[in-house]
C-alpha cells in the first residue's frame, strides 16, 4: 500500500526537520511539502505537526552512518544549503538511503543524488571561498568579520577559524542568517548563536593603518600589463566585495557611522 | 622612509614573480601558536590583474648587486630602493595574518652585498616569524643562488616551500640576459633541496618529531617570451624538471617589458605573450595530471603549441585512431584523454558507472563539457545522437568553441573627423 501524502509541520530547526523523517516513517507517510508554523498557507493534504524530539533526532542523524561516507556528509550537510525545497530533496534523498544503502553515495546520475550533491558542491565551495574573503577587524582586542552568505557556511568555517586562531577571541557574524561564531581560547571555546542585531563598532588607529597598508598592497600588486577584470570576477564574484577590506574606500577618513537605533 | 611607502616600493619590485601559491600541505592550528595551512592553499584576494593573492608577497630588499637585462631591480635600472628590517616585515605579517588578510609570507629578495648576507637577513626575518611570533602559518621563501648550502638548509627548515628561479629556459639565454648567474649555480640548490626534502621526509618515517625541510615541496618559476626557445624546449625541460628535481609546480611568467635593453624585445608596442602563457599552462597541467609526456604534446614537425585550441584537443585530433572511447569501459587513463573530461569528471565517471550503466544524459549530470567531448565518446557502444563528423568539420568547430575566449583586440572605432580633431 502506498504511503498517505501528507503536508509536515515542524519548527524549522534541523532536529525538528529529522524529527520528521522519524515520524513519516513511523507512520508510513510520505511528506509532499514541509512549512513551519509561521508559514501562511492552506494545503489540501492532510496536516501533520511534529514535536521536535532531540533523541529522535539523534536517532535518525546516527542512521546516516548506513549510506557510507559519502552519503552521509551529503546527507548530513544538505539542510545547511540554500536548495529550494531543501527539506523536500533531503526527504527524498534519505528514503533512497535507507532502500540503496551506501550506492546511494556513488550513484550520481539519480536525479535527486544530483540535485543535493550539487547544493552541498554549492556549499562547501562557497565555505572554502569564503575562508579566504572573510576579513577581520581588531576592536579592542577582539577580531571581529562579517559575511554573508547564500549558504549557512558557519558550521563549515568553525573547524578553520578556530584552528587558525587558537589564541585569539573571535566573532564571525553571518548576516544573511542572523548567526554569530563567538571563539575564545580554550579548548571547546566556540559557540554558534542566533543573533538578533548586529553593528561593528568604530575601528582604531591601527586598525585604519592596517586597512591603508592592505589596500595599498592590493593596489601595487597587479601588474598593469594584465589588466583583467573578468578574469578577476570569474575567481571573486562582486557579491564578495562589499565587505572585504580592498575595495572599501571611505574607511580611511572617516569610520562607519553607526546607525540609528 | 614611512613602512607603507617601502611596502609600496617592495611588493611593486616583487610582483613579477608568479608564484603566490599556498598549498601543498595540512598542518592545524595548535594552542599557544597562530595560524594553519591547508592542502588546497586558500585564495584570499585576485588582484585587478586576475591572479590569486594568497600570501603576502615581497621582497626583504630591492638592493641589488645583480645587472640581469630582463629583471625590475636590476642595478642599472633607476628605481626606488628600500629594505625591511627583520622586525617590521613580521610585525607587517602578523597584522595582515591576524585579519585574514593574507595566508602566509612570500619572501624573496634582491641581493644585498652577497648571497650569504641576503640569506641570513631572510633567515632572521622568519625565525622572529617562527619563533617569537609562534607563527603557523605558510611561508613560501626564495633560495638564492650561490649562497652557502647550510643557510640554504636553515632557510628550508623555516619555511614551508622553498622555490629557485630558473630565470630562462636555456643556458645561452641565461649567459646573454644574466652574466651574473651561471646554470650550474641555479641547479645545485635545486638539487640540494630535493635531497634535503627526500632525507627529511625518510627522517620524518622514523622520528616523528624530525625537523621538516620544506614541507611543502619546492617550486621555480622562468620567463617565456624574452627569448627565442621554442615551446617544445619549454616544455621539455619542464618535465626534465618535474622527474629529476621532484618540483611541485613549474610557473610560467610572460616577458613584461620592463627593460629598454637592445637584447630584449622592444617595450614599444610589445604585447605580453599571456596567451602562449595560457596553453603552456594547460600542457604543464596535461604533464602533471593527465599522464601526458611532453614528447606526445609536441614533436619535431609541431615545435609550439597551437593557439587556437588547448593541447589536449590538439593531441586528440592527431590521433584520432585512439578515439572513441567507451565511457562504460574505459580505464582512467583513457578518459582522461578525452577532451571535455577533466580529472574531476573522470573520477566521477569511474565513481557512477560502479551503479550502472552511463548515458549522455548521465554524463551531463557528471558536469562533462559534452559540447567537445560528443565527438569523441561512445556510451554503451553508441555515439551521440544526431552528430555528424568529418575530421575537417570537427576542427571548425572545436576551434570556435575557444573563439570567444581568443577575441581579437576590439578594431578601433571608426571616426566621422579622423585624426584632424
Amino acid at each position: 500500500m502506498p504511503w498517505t501524502q501528507v503536508s509536515c509541520q515542524y519548527d524549522g530547526t534541523y532536529p525538528g526537520f529529522l524529527s520528521c523523517v522519524f515520524d513519516c516513517y513511523v507512520n508510513r507517510e510520505e511528506p509532499v511539502e514541509f512549512h513551519t508554523p509561521e508559514d501562511m498557507c492552506c494545503s489540501l493534504y492532510p496536516l501533520r505537526a511534529v514535536e521536535t524530539d532531540e533523541a529522535r533526532a539523534r536517532r535518525v542523524y546516527r542512521s546516516f552512518a548506513r549510506f557510507g561516507q559519502e552519503g552521509q556528509r551529503l546527507a548530513a550537510r544538505c539542510f545547511l544549503t540554500c536548495l529550494p525545497d531543501k527539506e523536500l530533496w533531503l526527504w527524498r534523498f534519505l528514503r533512497l538511503g535507507y532502500e540503496q544503502g551506501p550506492r546511494v553515495g556513488r550513484n550520481l546520475t539519480d536525479p535527486t543524488v544530483d540535485r543535493v550533491r550539487k547544493a552541498v558542491w554549492h556549499l562547501e565551495h562557497e565555505a572554502h571561498q569564503y575562508k579566504g574573503f572573510t576579513r577581520f577587524s581588531e576592536l579592542e582586542g577582539v577580531l571581529v568579520g562579517e559575511i554573508e552568505p547564500k549558504n549557512q557556511v558557519l558550521p563549515l568555517l568553525r573547524p578553520h577559524f578556530c584552528s587558525r586562531y587558537p589564541q585569539e577571541r573571535f566573532v564571525l557574524y553571518d548576516r544573511a542568517h542572523s548567526m554569530a561564531l563567538f571563539h575564545q581560547p580554550g579548548p571547546r571555546g566556540w559557540a554558534i548563536l542566533p543573533v538578533e542585531d548586529f553593528q561593528m563598532g568604530p575601528a582604531g588607529e591601527t586598525e585604519l593603518a592596517y586597512r591603508r597598508l592592505w589596500r595599498s598592497f592590493y593596489d601595487t600588486i597587479a601588474i598593469e600589463g594584465r589588466y583583467n577584470p573578468k578574469c578577476r570576477m570569474t575567481h571573486m564574484p562582486k557579491r564578495y566585495w562589499a565587505m572585504m577590506t580592498e575595495f572599501q574606500k571611505d574607511w580611511d577618513t572617516a569610520p562607519p557611522e553607526v546607525r540609528a537605533e | 622612509m614611512e613602512l607603507l611607502d617601502k611596502l609600496n616600493i617592495l611588493a611593486d619590485a616583487a610582483k613579477y614573480d608568479a608564484a603566490c601559491t599556498s598549498s601543498g600541505l595540512d598542518r592545524s592550528g595548535r594552542p599557544g601558536t597562530i595560524g594553519n595551512t591547508t592542502l588546497a592553499g586558500c585564495c584570499h584576494s585576485f588582484s585587478a590583474d586576475g591572479r590569486c593573492v594568497s600570501l603576502l608577497k615581497v621582497l626583504q630588499t630591492n638592493f641589488c648587486v645583480y645587472d640581469c637585462q630582463y629583471c625590475v631591480n636590476r642595478r642599472s635600472n633607476d628605481v626606488p630602493r628600500a629594505a625591511f628590517t627583520p622586525e617590521e616585515l613580521c610585525e607587517l605579517t602578523m597584522g595582515f595574518y591576524r585579519r585574514n588578510y593574507i595566508e602566509g609570507l612570500f619572501l624573496s629578495s634582491a641581493v644585498i652585498q652577497n648571497p650569504d648576507y641576503t640569506t641570513e637577513l631572510m633567515i632572521k626575518t622568519l625565525r622572529i616569524l617562527r619563533e617569537t611570533h609562534r607563527f603557523g602559518g605558510y611561508i613560501h621563501a626564495k633560495a638564492i643562488p650561490g649562497a652557502d648550502p647550510l643557510l640554504t638548509r636553515r632557510l628550508g627548515l623555516l619555511a614551508d616551500r622553498l622555490s629557485v628561479n630558473i630565470e630562462l629556459p636555456s643556458s645561452p639565454s641565461l649567459a646573454l640576459l644574466a652574466p651574473d648567474k651561471k646554470k650550474e649555480a641555479i641547479l645545485t640548490p635545486m638539487g640540494q633541496i630535493r635531497d634535503g626534502i627526500s632525507q627529511s621526509r625518510q627522517e620524518l618515517a622514523v622520528y616523528r618529531h624530525a625537523p621538516r625541510f620544506a614541507p611543502a615541496g619546492q617550486s621555480t618559476q622562468m620567463i617565456v617570451g624574452a627569448t627565442p626557445e621554442s615551446d617544445r624546449h619549454i616544455l621539455t625541460l619542464t618535465q626534465a624538471l618535474y622527474d629529476r628535481y621532484q618540483l611541485k609546480r613549474v610557473f610560467y611568467s610572460a616577458y613584461m617589458p620592463v627593460s629598454s635593453s637592445p637584447l630584449l624585445p622592444v617595450p614599444e608596442g610589445f604585447q605580453p605573450p599571456l596567451l602562449r602563457e595560457h596553453r603552456l599552462y594547460q600542457a604543464d597541467w596535461l604533464l602533471r595530471y593527465y599522464h601526458f609526456r611532453a614528447e606526445e604534446i609536441l614533436d619535431e614537425t609541431q615545435p609550439d603549441l597551437d593557439p587556437r585550441m588547448d593541447p589536449k584537443c590538439c593531441w586528440a585530433l592527431r590521433h584520432l585512431e585512439f578515439f572513441p572511447v567507451e565511457v562504460n569501459r574505459a580505464d582512467y587513463e583513457a578518459l582522461l584523454r578525452v577532451p571535455g573530461l577533466g580529472v574531476r569528471s573522470a573520477k566521477r565517471i569511474l565513481t557512477a558507472r560502479r551503479v550502472g550503466p552511463l548515458s549522455f544524459e548521465g554524463l551531463k549530470r557528471l558536469g562533462v563539457v559534452l559540447k567537445r567531448a560528443q565527438y569523441f565518446l561512445t556510451c554503451s557502444g553508441k555515439m551521440m545522437r544526431g552528430l555528424q563528423v568529418n575530421e575537417d568539420g570537427l576542427l571548425r568547430h572545436l576551434v570556435s568553441l575557444e573563439a570567444p575566449a581568443l577575441a581579437p583586440p576590439m578594431p578601433e572605432q571608426l571616426s566621422l573627423f579622423g585624426d584632424a580633431v
